[in-house]
């Protein structure tokens, strides 16, 4: 038994990064928009209050506003020969699940993508050749030029506050910034982080080496700061307990804090939280949506009519809606074709620790994504011909916040227990600090995603099945990163430096990055991407899937800037394109 | 000396347990010059309260099967709950030690516990019903968190484990400030059970008021 709800113009499921911009978006365009969420209702200032916030264990290790695995999780098999099995506890990854979404516990890194990132394959095959990329790589271009969005990563930069330092206004370099970036048409809405003595340390030593340091940007409040939905930011603290946890301060921009407030002020705006989608429907044609099915929170399985359908969940999400809703063609690994599932990427990433003996440092004090960075390795900056891979990585020294529990770097050859462990965690906790590496990851044709044969959700649903590895192309990426950033740790002199080992097989366990992407690409060919340019599903013309599913492959940069960037473009193509003419945009 | 490192009732852990998890736990952190290790941080006691709650039965994992070993880099695909892991992996390393060296775990001399410890975490001692090595994983894990979460969860007692490292737990409101400072910030440790029983203010803003400790000695700054 089927309830059925009163018909709304849009349903946007999901409230997180993504969903809360399009809501907001959407709304102010005068549209009724109903939000779906899967997670909880959260106040943040009674959910989120010191001192009960700083708190590692809660927050890190048993948190109740990452995703709950016993209602669902995916299943993971590092090849098609092996059999996937569930993903039980939480690890390389941390979705989350409650109103504000995955954003809600981000860690602030707000960079942009570089103008080389969005057309990737056409112009490392122009200045490298054809073959330069992988045989099986799988990367390629997005469909939309930096310039082209260039305006709607200013816009999502004044609703996050993004503090930092332009290194490129409209074309002329800019001192203190990022050389390499993208012309920008203004200056951050923030001024940048101030340098720690870590960032000071870094920043001497690239410097000596002939790269360009500069502190990159990130969305924790630098100011106080009333954004452009007019809601208001508090300065960030620089009290830690900032990435997996929810700022109690206000001061770490997300949905929570920069949408939400303001879209709950809206009369045509409805929030329904404990909601899970389960399907988007369509017509009998199966060329239009009709609205959605959800199970409410007492279970009963409900009826959403709307005229458009904005699916704004987690990359898995995304793809696994459009998969048991049977939109779009699943991708197929043997014959290379269909589109939902195909090109997941993740991110790849490295730290090289220093310890010196004769110095001391706070490294409690931070968070919001404080650091300072070098942009010289990424993108297109230097020659690839003789290195052999496609892609780059930032490298940056960040205070985070050092919590003690996972943050006790020791160097090599120092036993994992006993007597001598604790005399080196005594030692170096605060007289150490990671250099790292936030690197790039392709897209290849045996990694995807697709549903599991087996195993099901507490619904009875399938779930979604990831077959990944790390290719040969990022291994060899991260060595020679590796190789440069432990120049630049001797360059530091420390007493000791210890680099962590490079990649075997990709492993579901460790904590690595909440940075999982692709499954529904963008791109200018329906027979290689799930959405259009403007992230319209070319199947389904009242059917915008926005996210990190979206991204053909993953750049260095970190994806959530660009993610709401991509919200922020595809709402203005509903608004300025879409509703003036319903129908395909492309 | 007390049955228990640490005077606790506890509610799921049976008082032979304890004394294993007190002997184990003490040489995974010992208590040396430094200060004490973990057993007299309550570890076991933050064991014991971790495997009465949610996580103690895997309340938030996935719980279906079919259940299948899979590979090292599948993660965790053990049908048994940590509840589970502690009670029989205490009972079965028991066992092993009965006939290796005729006594239990906590009556063995420290190089003959750290043999053991060894040998589980390096599965060369295999149990019966779980791999040496789970069992280790989940120990050594637990022992971190429990000697360096809060003390409100029943380890970290008297912030032993903060103060070993000079971390100064909830934060204060002058860190902002003290940012781009290179002078070394030392602090007496404030825990949210501080807080909570009264044992130390917080600022309008929620933030802790912390001691500052005076370096005497300047050649440590």
């Amino acid at each position: 038994m089927t309830d059925k709800m009163k018909p709304v113009d849009v349903v946007v499921v999901g409230s997180g990064v993504v969903g809360s911009i399009m809501a907001m978006e959407l709304v102010s365009a005068g549209l009724k928009v109903l939000c779906l969420e899967r997670g909880r209702m959260i106040d943040p200032q009674q959910d989120f209050v010191m001192p009960y916030v700083h708190d590692e264990l809660k927050y890190d290790r048993h948190s109740d506003i990452f995703q709950n695995l016993s209602r669902e999780t995916l299943t993971f098999r590092n090849n098609a020969s092996q059999t996937a099995l569930p993903m039980r506890e939480l690890g390389s990854f941390k979705p989350g699940e409650m109103v504000g979404g995955t954003g809600a516990h981000w860690g602030c890194n707000a960079r942009r993508f570089l103008p080389h990132d969005f057309e990737l394959r056409s112009r490392v095959d122009e200045r490298y050749g054809k073959r330069f990329f992988p045989e099986d790589c799988t990367s390629q271009d997005w469909g939309v030029s930096f310039d082209e969005v260039e305006p709607y990563y200013d816009q999502f930069e004044h609703i996050y506050g993004v503090g930092g330092k332009a290194g490129n206004l409209n074309g002329e370099i800019q001192p203190g910034g990022n050389p390499h970036e993208g012309p920008r048409s203004r200056e951050y809405p923030n001024p940048p982080t101030r340098r720690t003595p870590q960032g000071e340390i870094f920043a001497r030593a690239v410097t000596e080496l002939g790269y360009t340091p500069f502190q990159g940007p990130a969305a924790a409040m630098t100011r106080d700061y009333t954004n452009l939905y007019k809601v208001m930011l508090g300065e960030c603290q620089r009290g830690g307990f900032c990435s997996s946890h929810v700022c109690s301060q206000g001061a770490k921009a997300n949905p929570l804090t920069a949408v939400l407030p303001a879209l709950y002020r809206k009369d045509n705006f409805e929030l329904r939280p404990l909601c899970n989608v389960i399907k988007v429907n369509t017509d009998s044609t199966g060329k239009k949506a009709t609205g959605v099915t959800y199970i409410d929170a007492r279970g009963r399985e409900v009826e959403q009519p709307a005229e458009l359908v904005v699916l704004a969940t987690y990359c898995f999400n995304n793809t696994r809606l459009l998969l048991l809703s049977g939109i779009g063609t699943p991708y197929d690994p043997h014959s290379g074709r269909g589109v939902v599932g195909r090109n997941y990427s993740y991110q790849t990433g490295g730290r090289v620790h220093v310890f010196f003996d004769d110095r001391e440092f706070n490294p409690f004090i931070g968070g919001g994504m404080v650091n300072t960075s070098i942009d010289d390795l990424n993108g297109d900056v230097i020659d690839r011909s003789d290195l052999g891979f496609v892609g780059g990585a930032y490298v940056a020294v960040q205070a985070f916040g050092s919590t003690p529990i996972k943050n006790k770097p020791v160097p090599a050859g120092t036993p994992r227990w006993g007597a001598q462990w604790k005399k080196a965690v005594a030692h170096y906790y605060r007289r150490s600090f990671a250099i790292s590496i936030h690197g790039s990851c392709q897209s290849y044709r045996q990694n995807y995603l697709d549903l599991d044969p087996t195993y099901k959700d507490a619904n009875g649903l399938p779930l979604l099945r990831m077959t990944f590895d790390w290719h040969e192309n990022e291994k060899k990426m991260l060595a020679f990163m590796y190789e440069r950033v432990t120049e630049i740790a001797r360059a530091m002199k420390p007493a000791k430096y210890a680099a962590h080992q490079i990649y075997k097989n990709y492993t579901i366990v460790p904590y690595q990055s909440t940075h999982n992407m692709g499954g529904a690409v963008m791109g200018a060919d329906p027979a290689t991407s799930v959405v259009n340019k403007y992230l319209q599903s070319w199947d389904v013309p009242n059917l915008f899937v926005v996210g990190g599913s979206a991204f053909p492959h993953n750049a260095a940069q970190g994806p959530t800037e660009t993610i709401g960037m991509l919200a922020c473009w595809a709402a203005d193509g509903i608004k300025e394109n879409y509703l003036k003419r319903p129908g395909p945009l492309v | 000396m007390a049955e228990t490192a640490v005077p606790y009732a506890y509610g799921y852990l049976s008082p032979q347990e304890v004394r294993f998890l007190d002997a184990a736990v003490e040489r995974l952190i010992p208590t040396d010059e430094l200060g004490p290790g973990a057993r007299d941080a309550g570890v076991s006691c933050y064991i014991d309260r971790q495997l009465c709650g949610m996580w103690g039965t895997h309340g938030r994992n996935y719980r279906s099967g079919p259940w299948r070993e899979g590979t090292p880099e599948q993660g965790f695909q053990s049908r048994l709950t940590p509840q589970e892991i502690y009670r029989i992996g205490i009972q079965e390393i028991n066992r092993y030690c009965r006939g290796k060296y005729d006594k239990y775990f906590e009556f063995l001399s420290p190089a003959q516990q750290d043999e053991v410890l060894h040998g589980l975490e390096q599965g060369a001692v295999d149990l019966v019903s779980l791999s040496g090595k789970l069992f280790f994983t989940l120990l050594w894990r637990n022992t971190e968190e429990g000697f360096f979460a809060d003390p409100m969860y029943g380890g970290n007692r008297d912030k032993i484990g903060w103060k070993l490292l000079g971390f100064p737990g909830v934060a204060s409101g002058a860190y902002r400030e003290h940012l781009g400072n290179p002078e070394v910030y030392r602090a007496e440790p404030v825990s949210i059970l501080d807080i909570r029983l009264g044992h130390a203010q917080v600022d309008a803003q929620g933030f802790a008021k912390h001691v500052r400790i005076i370096e005497r000695d300047g050649s440590k700054q």
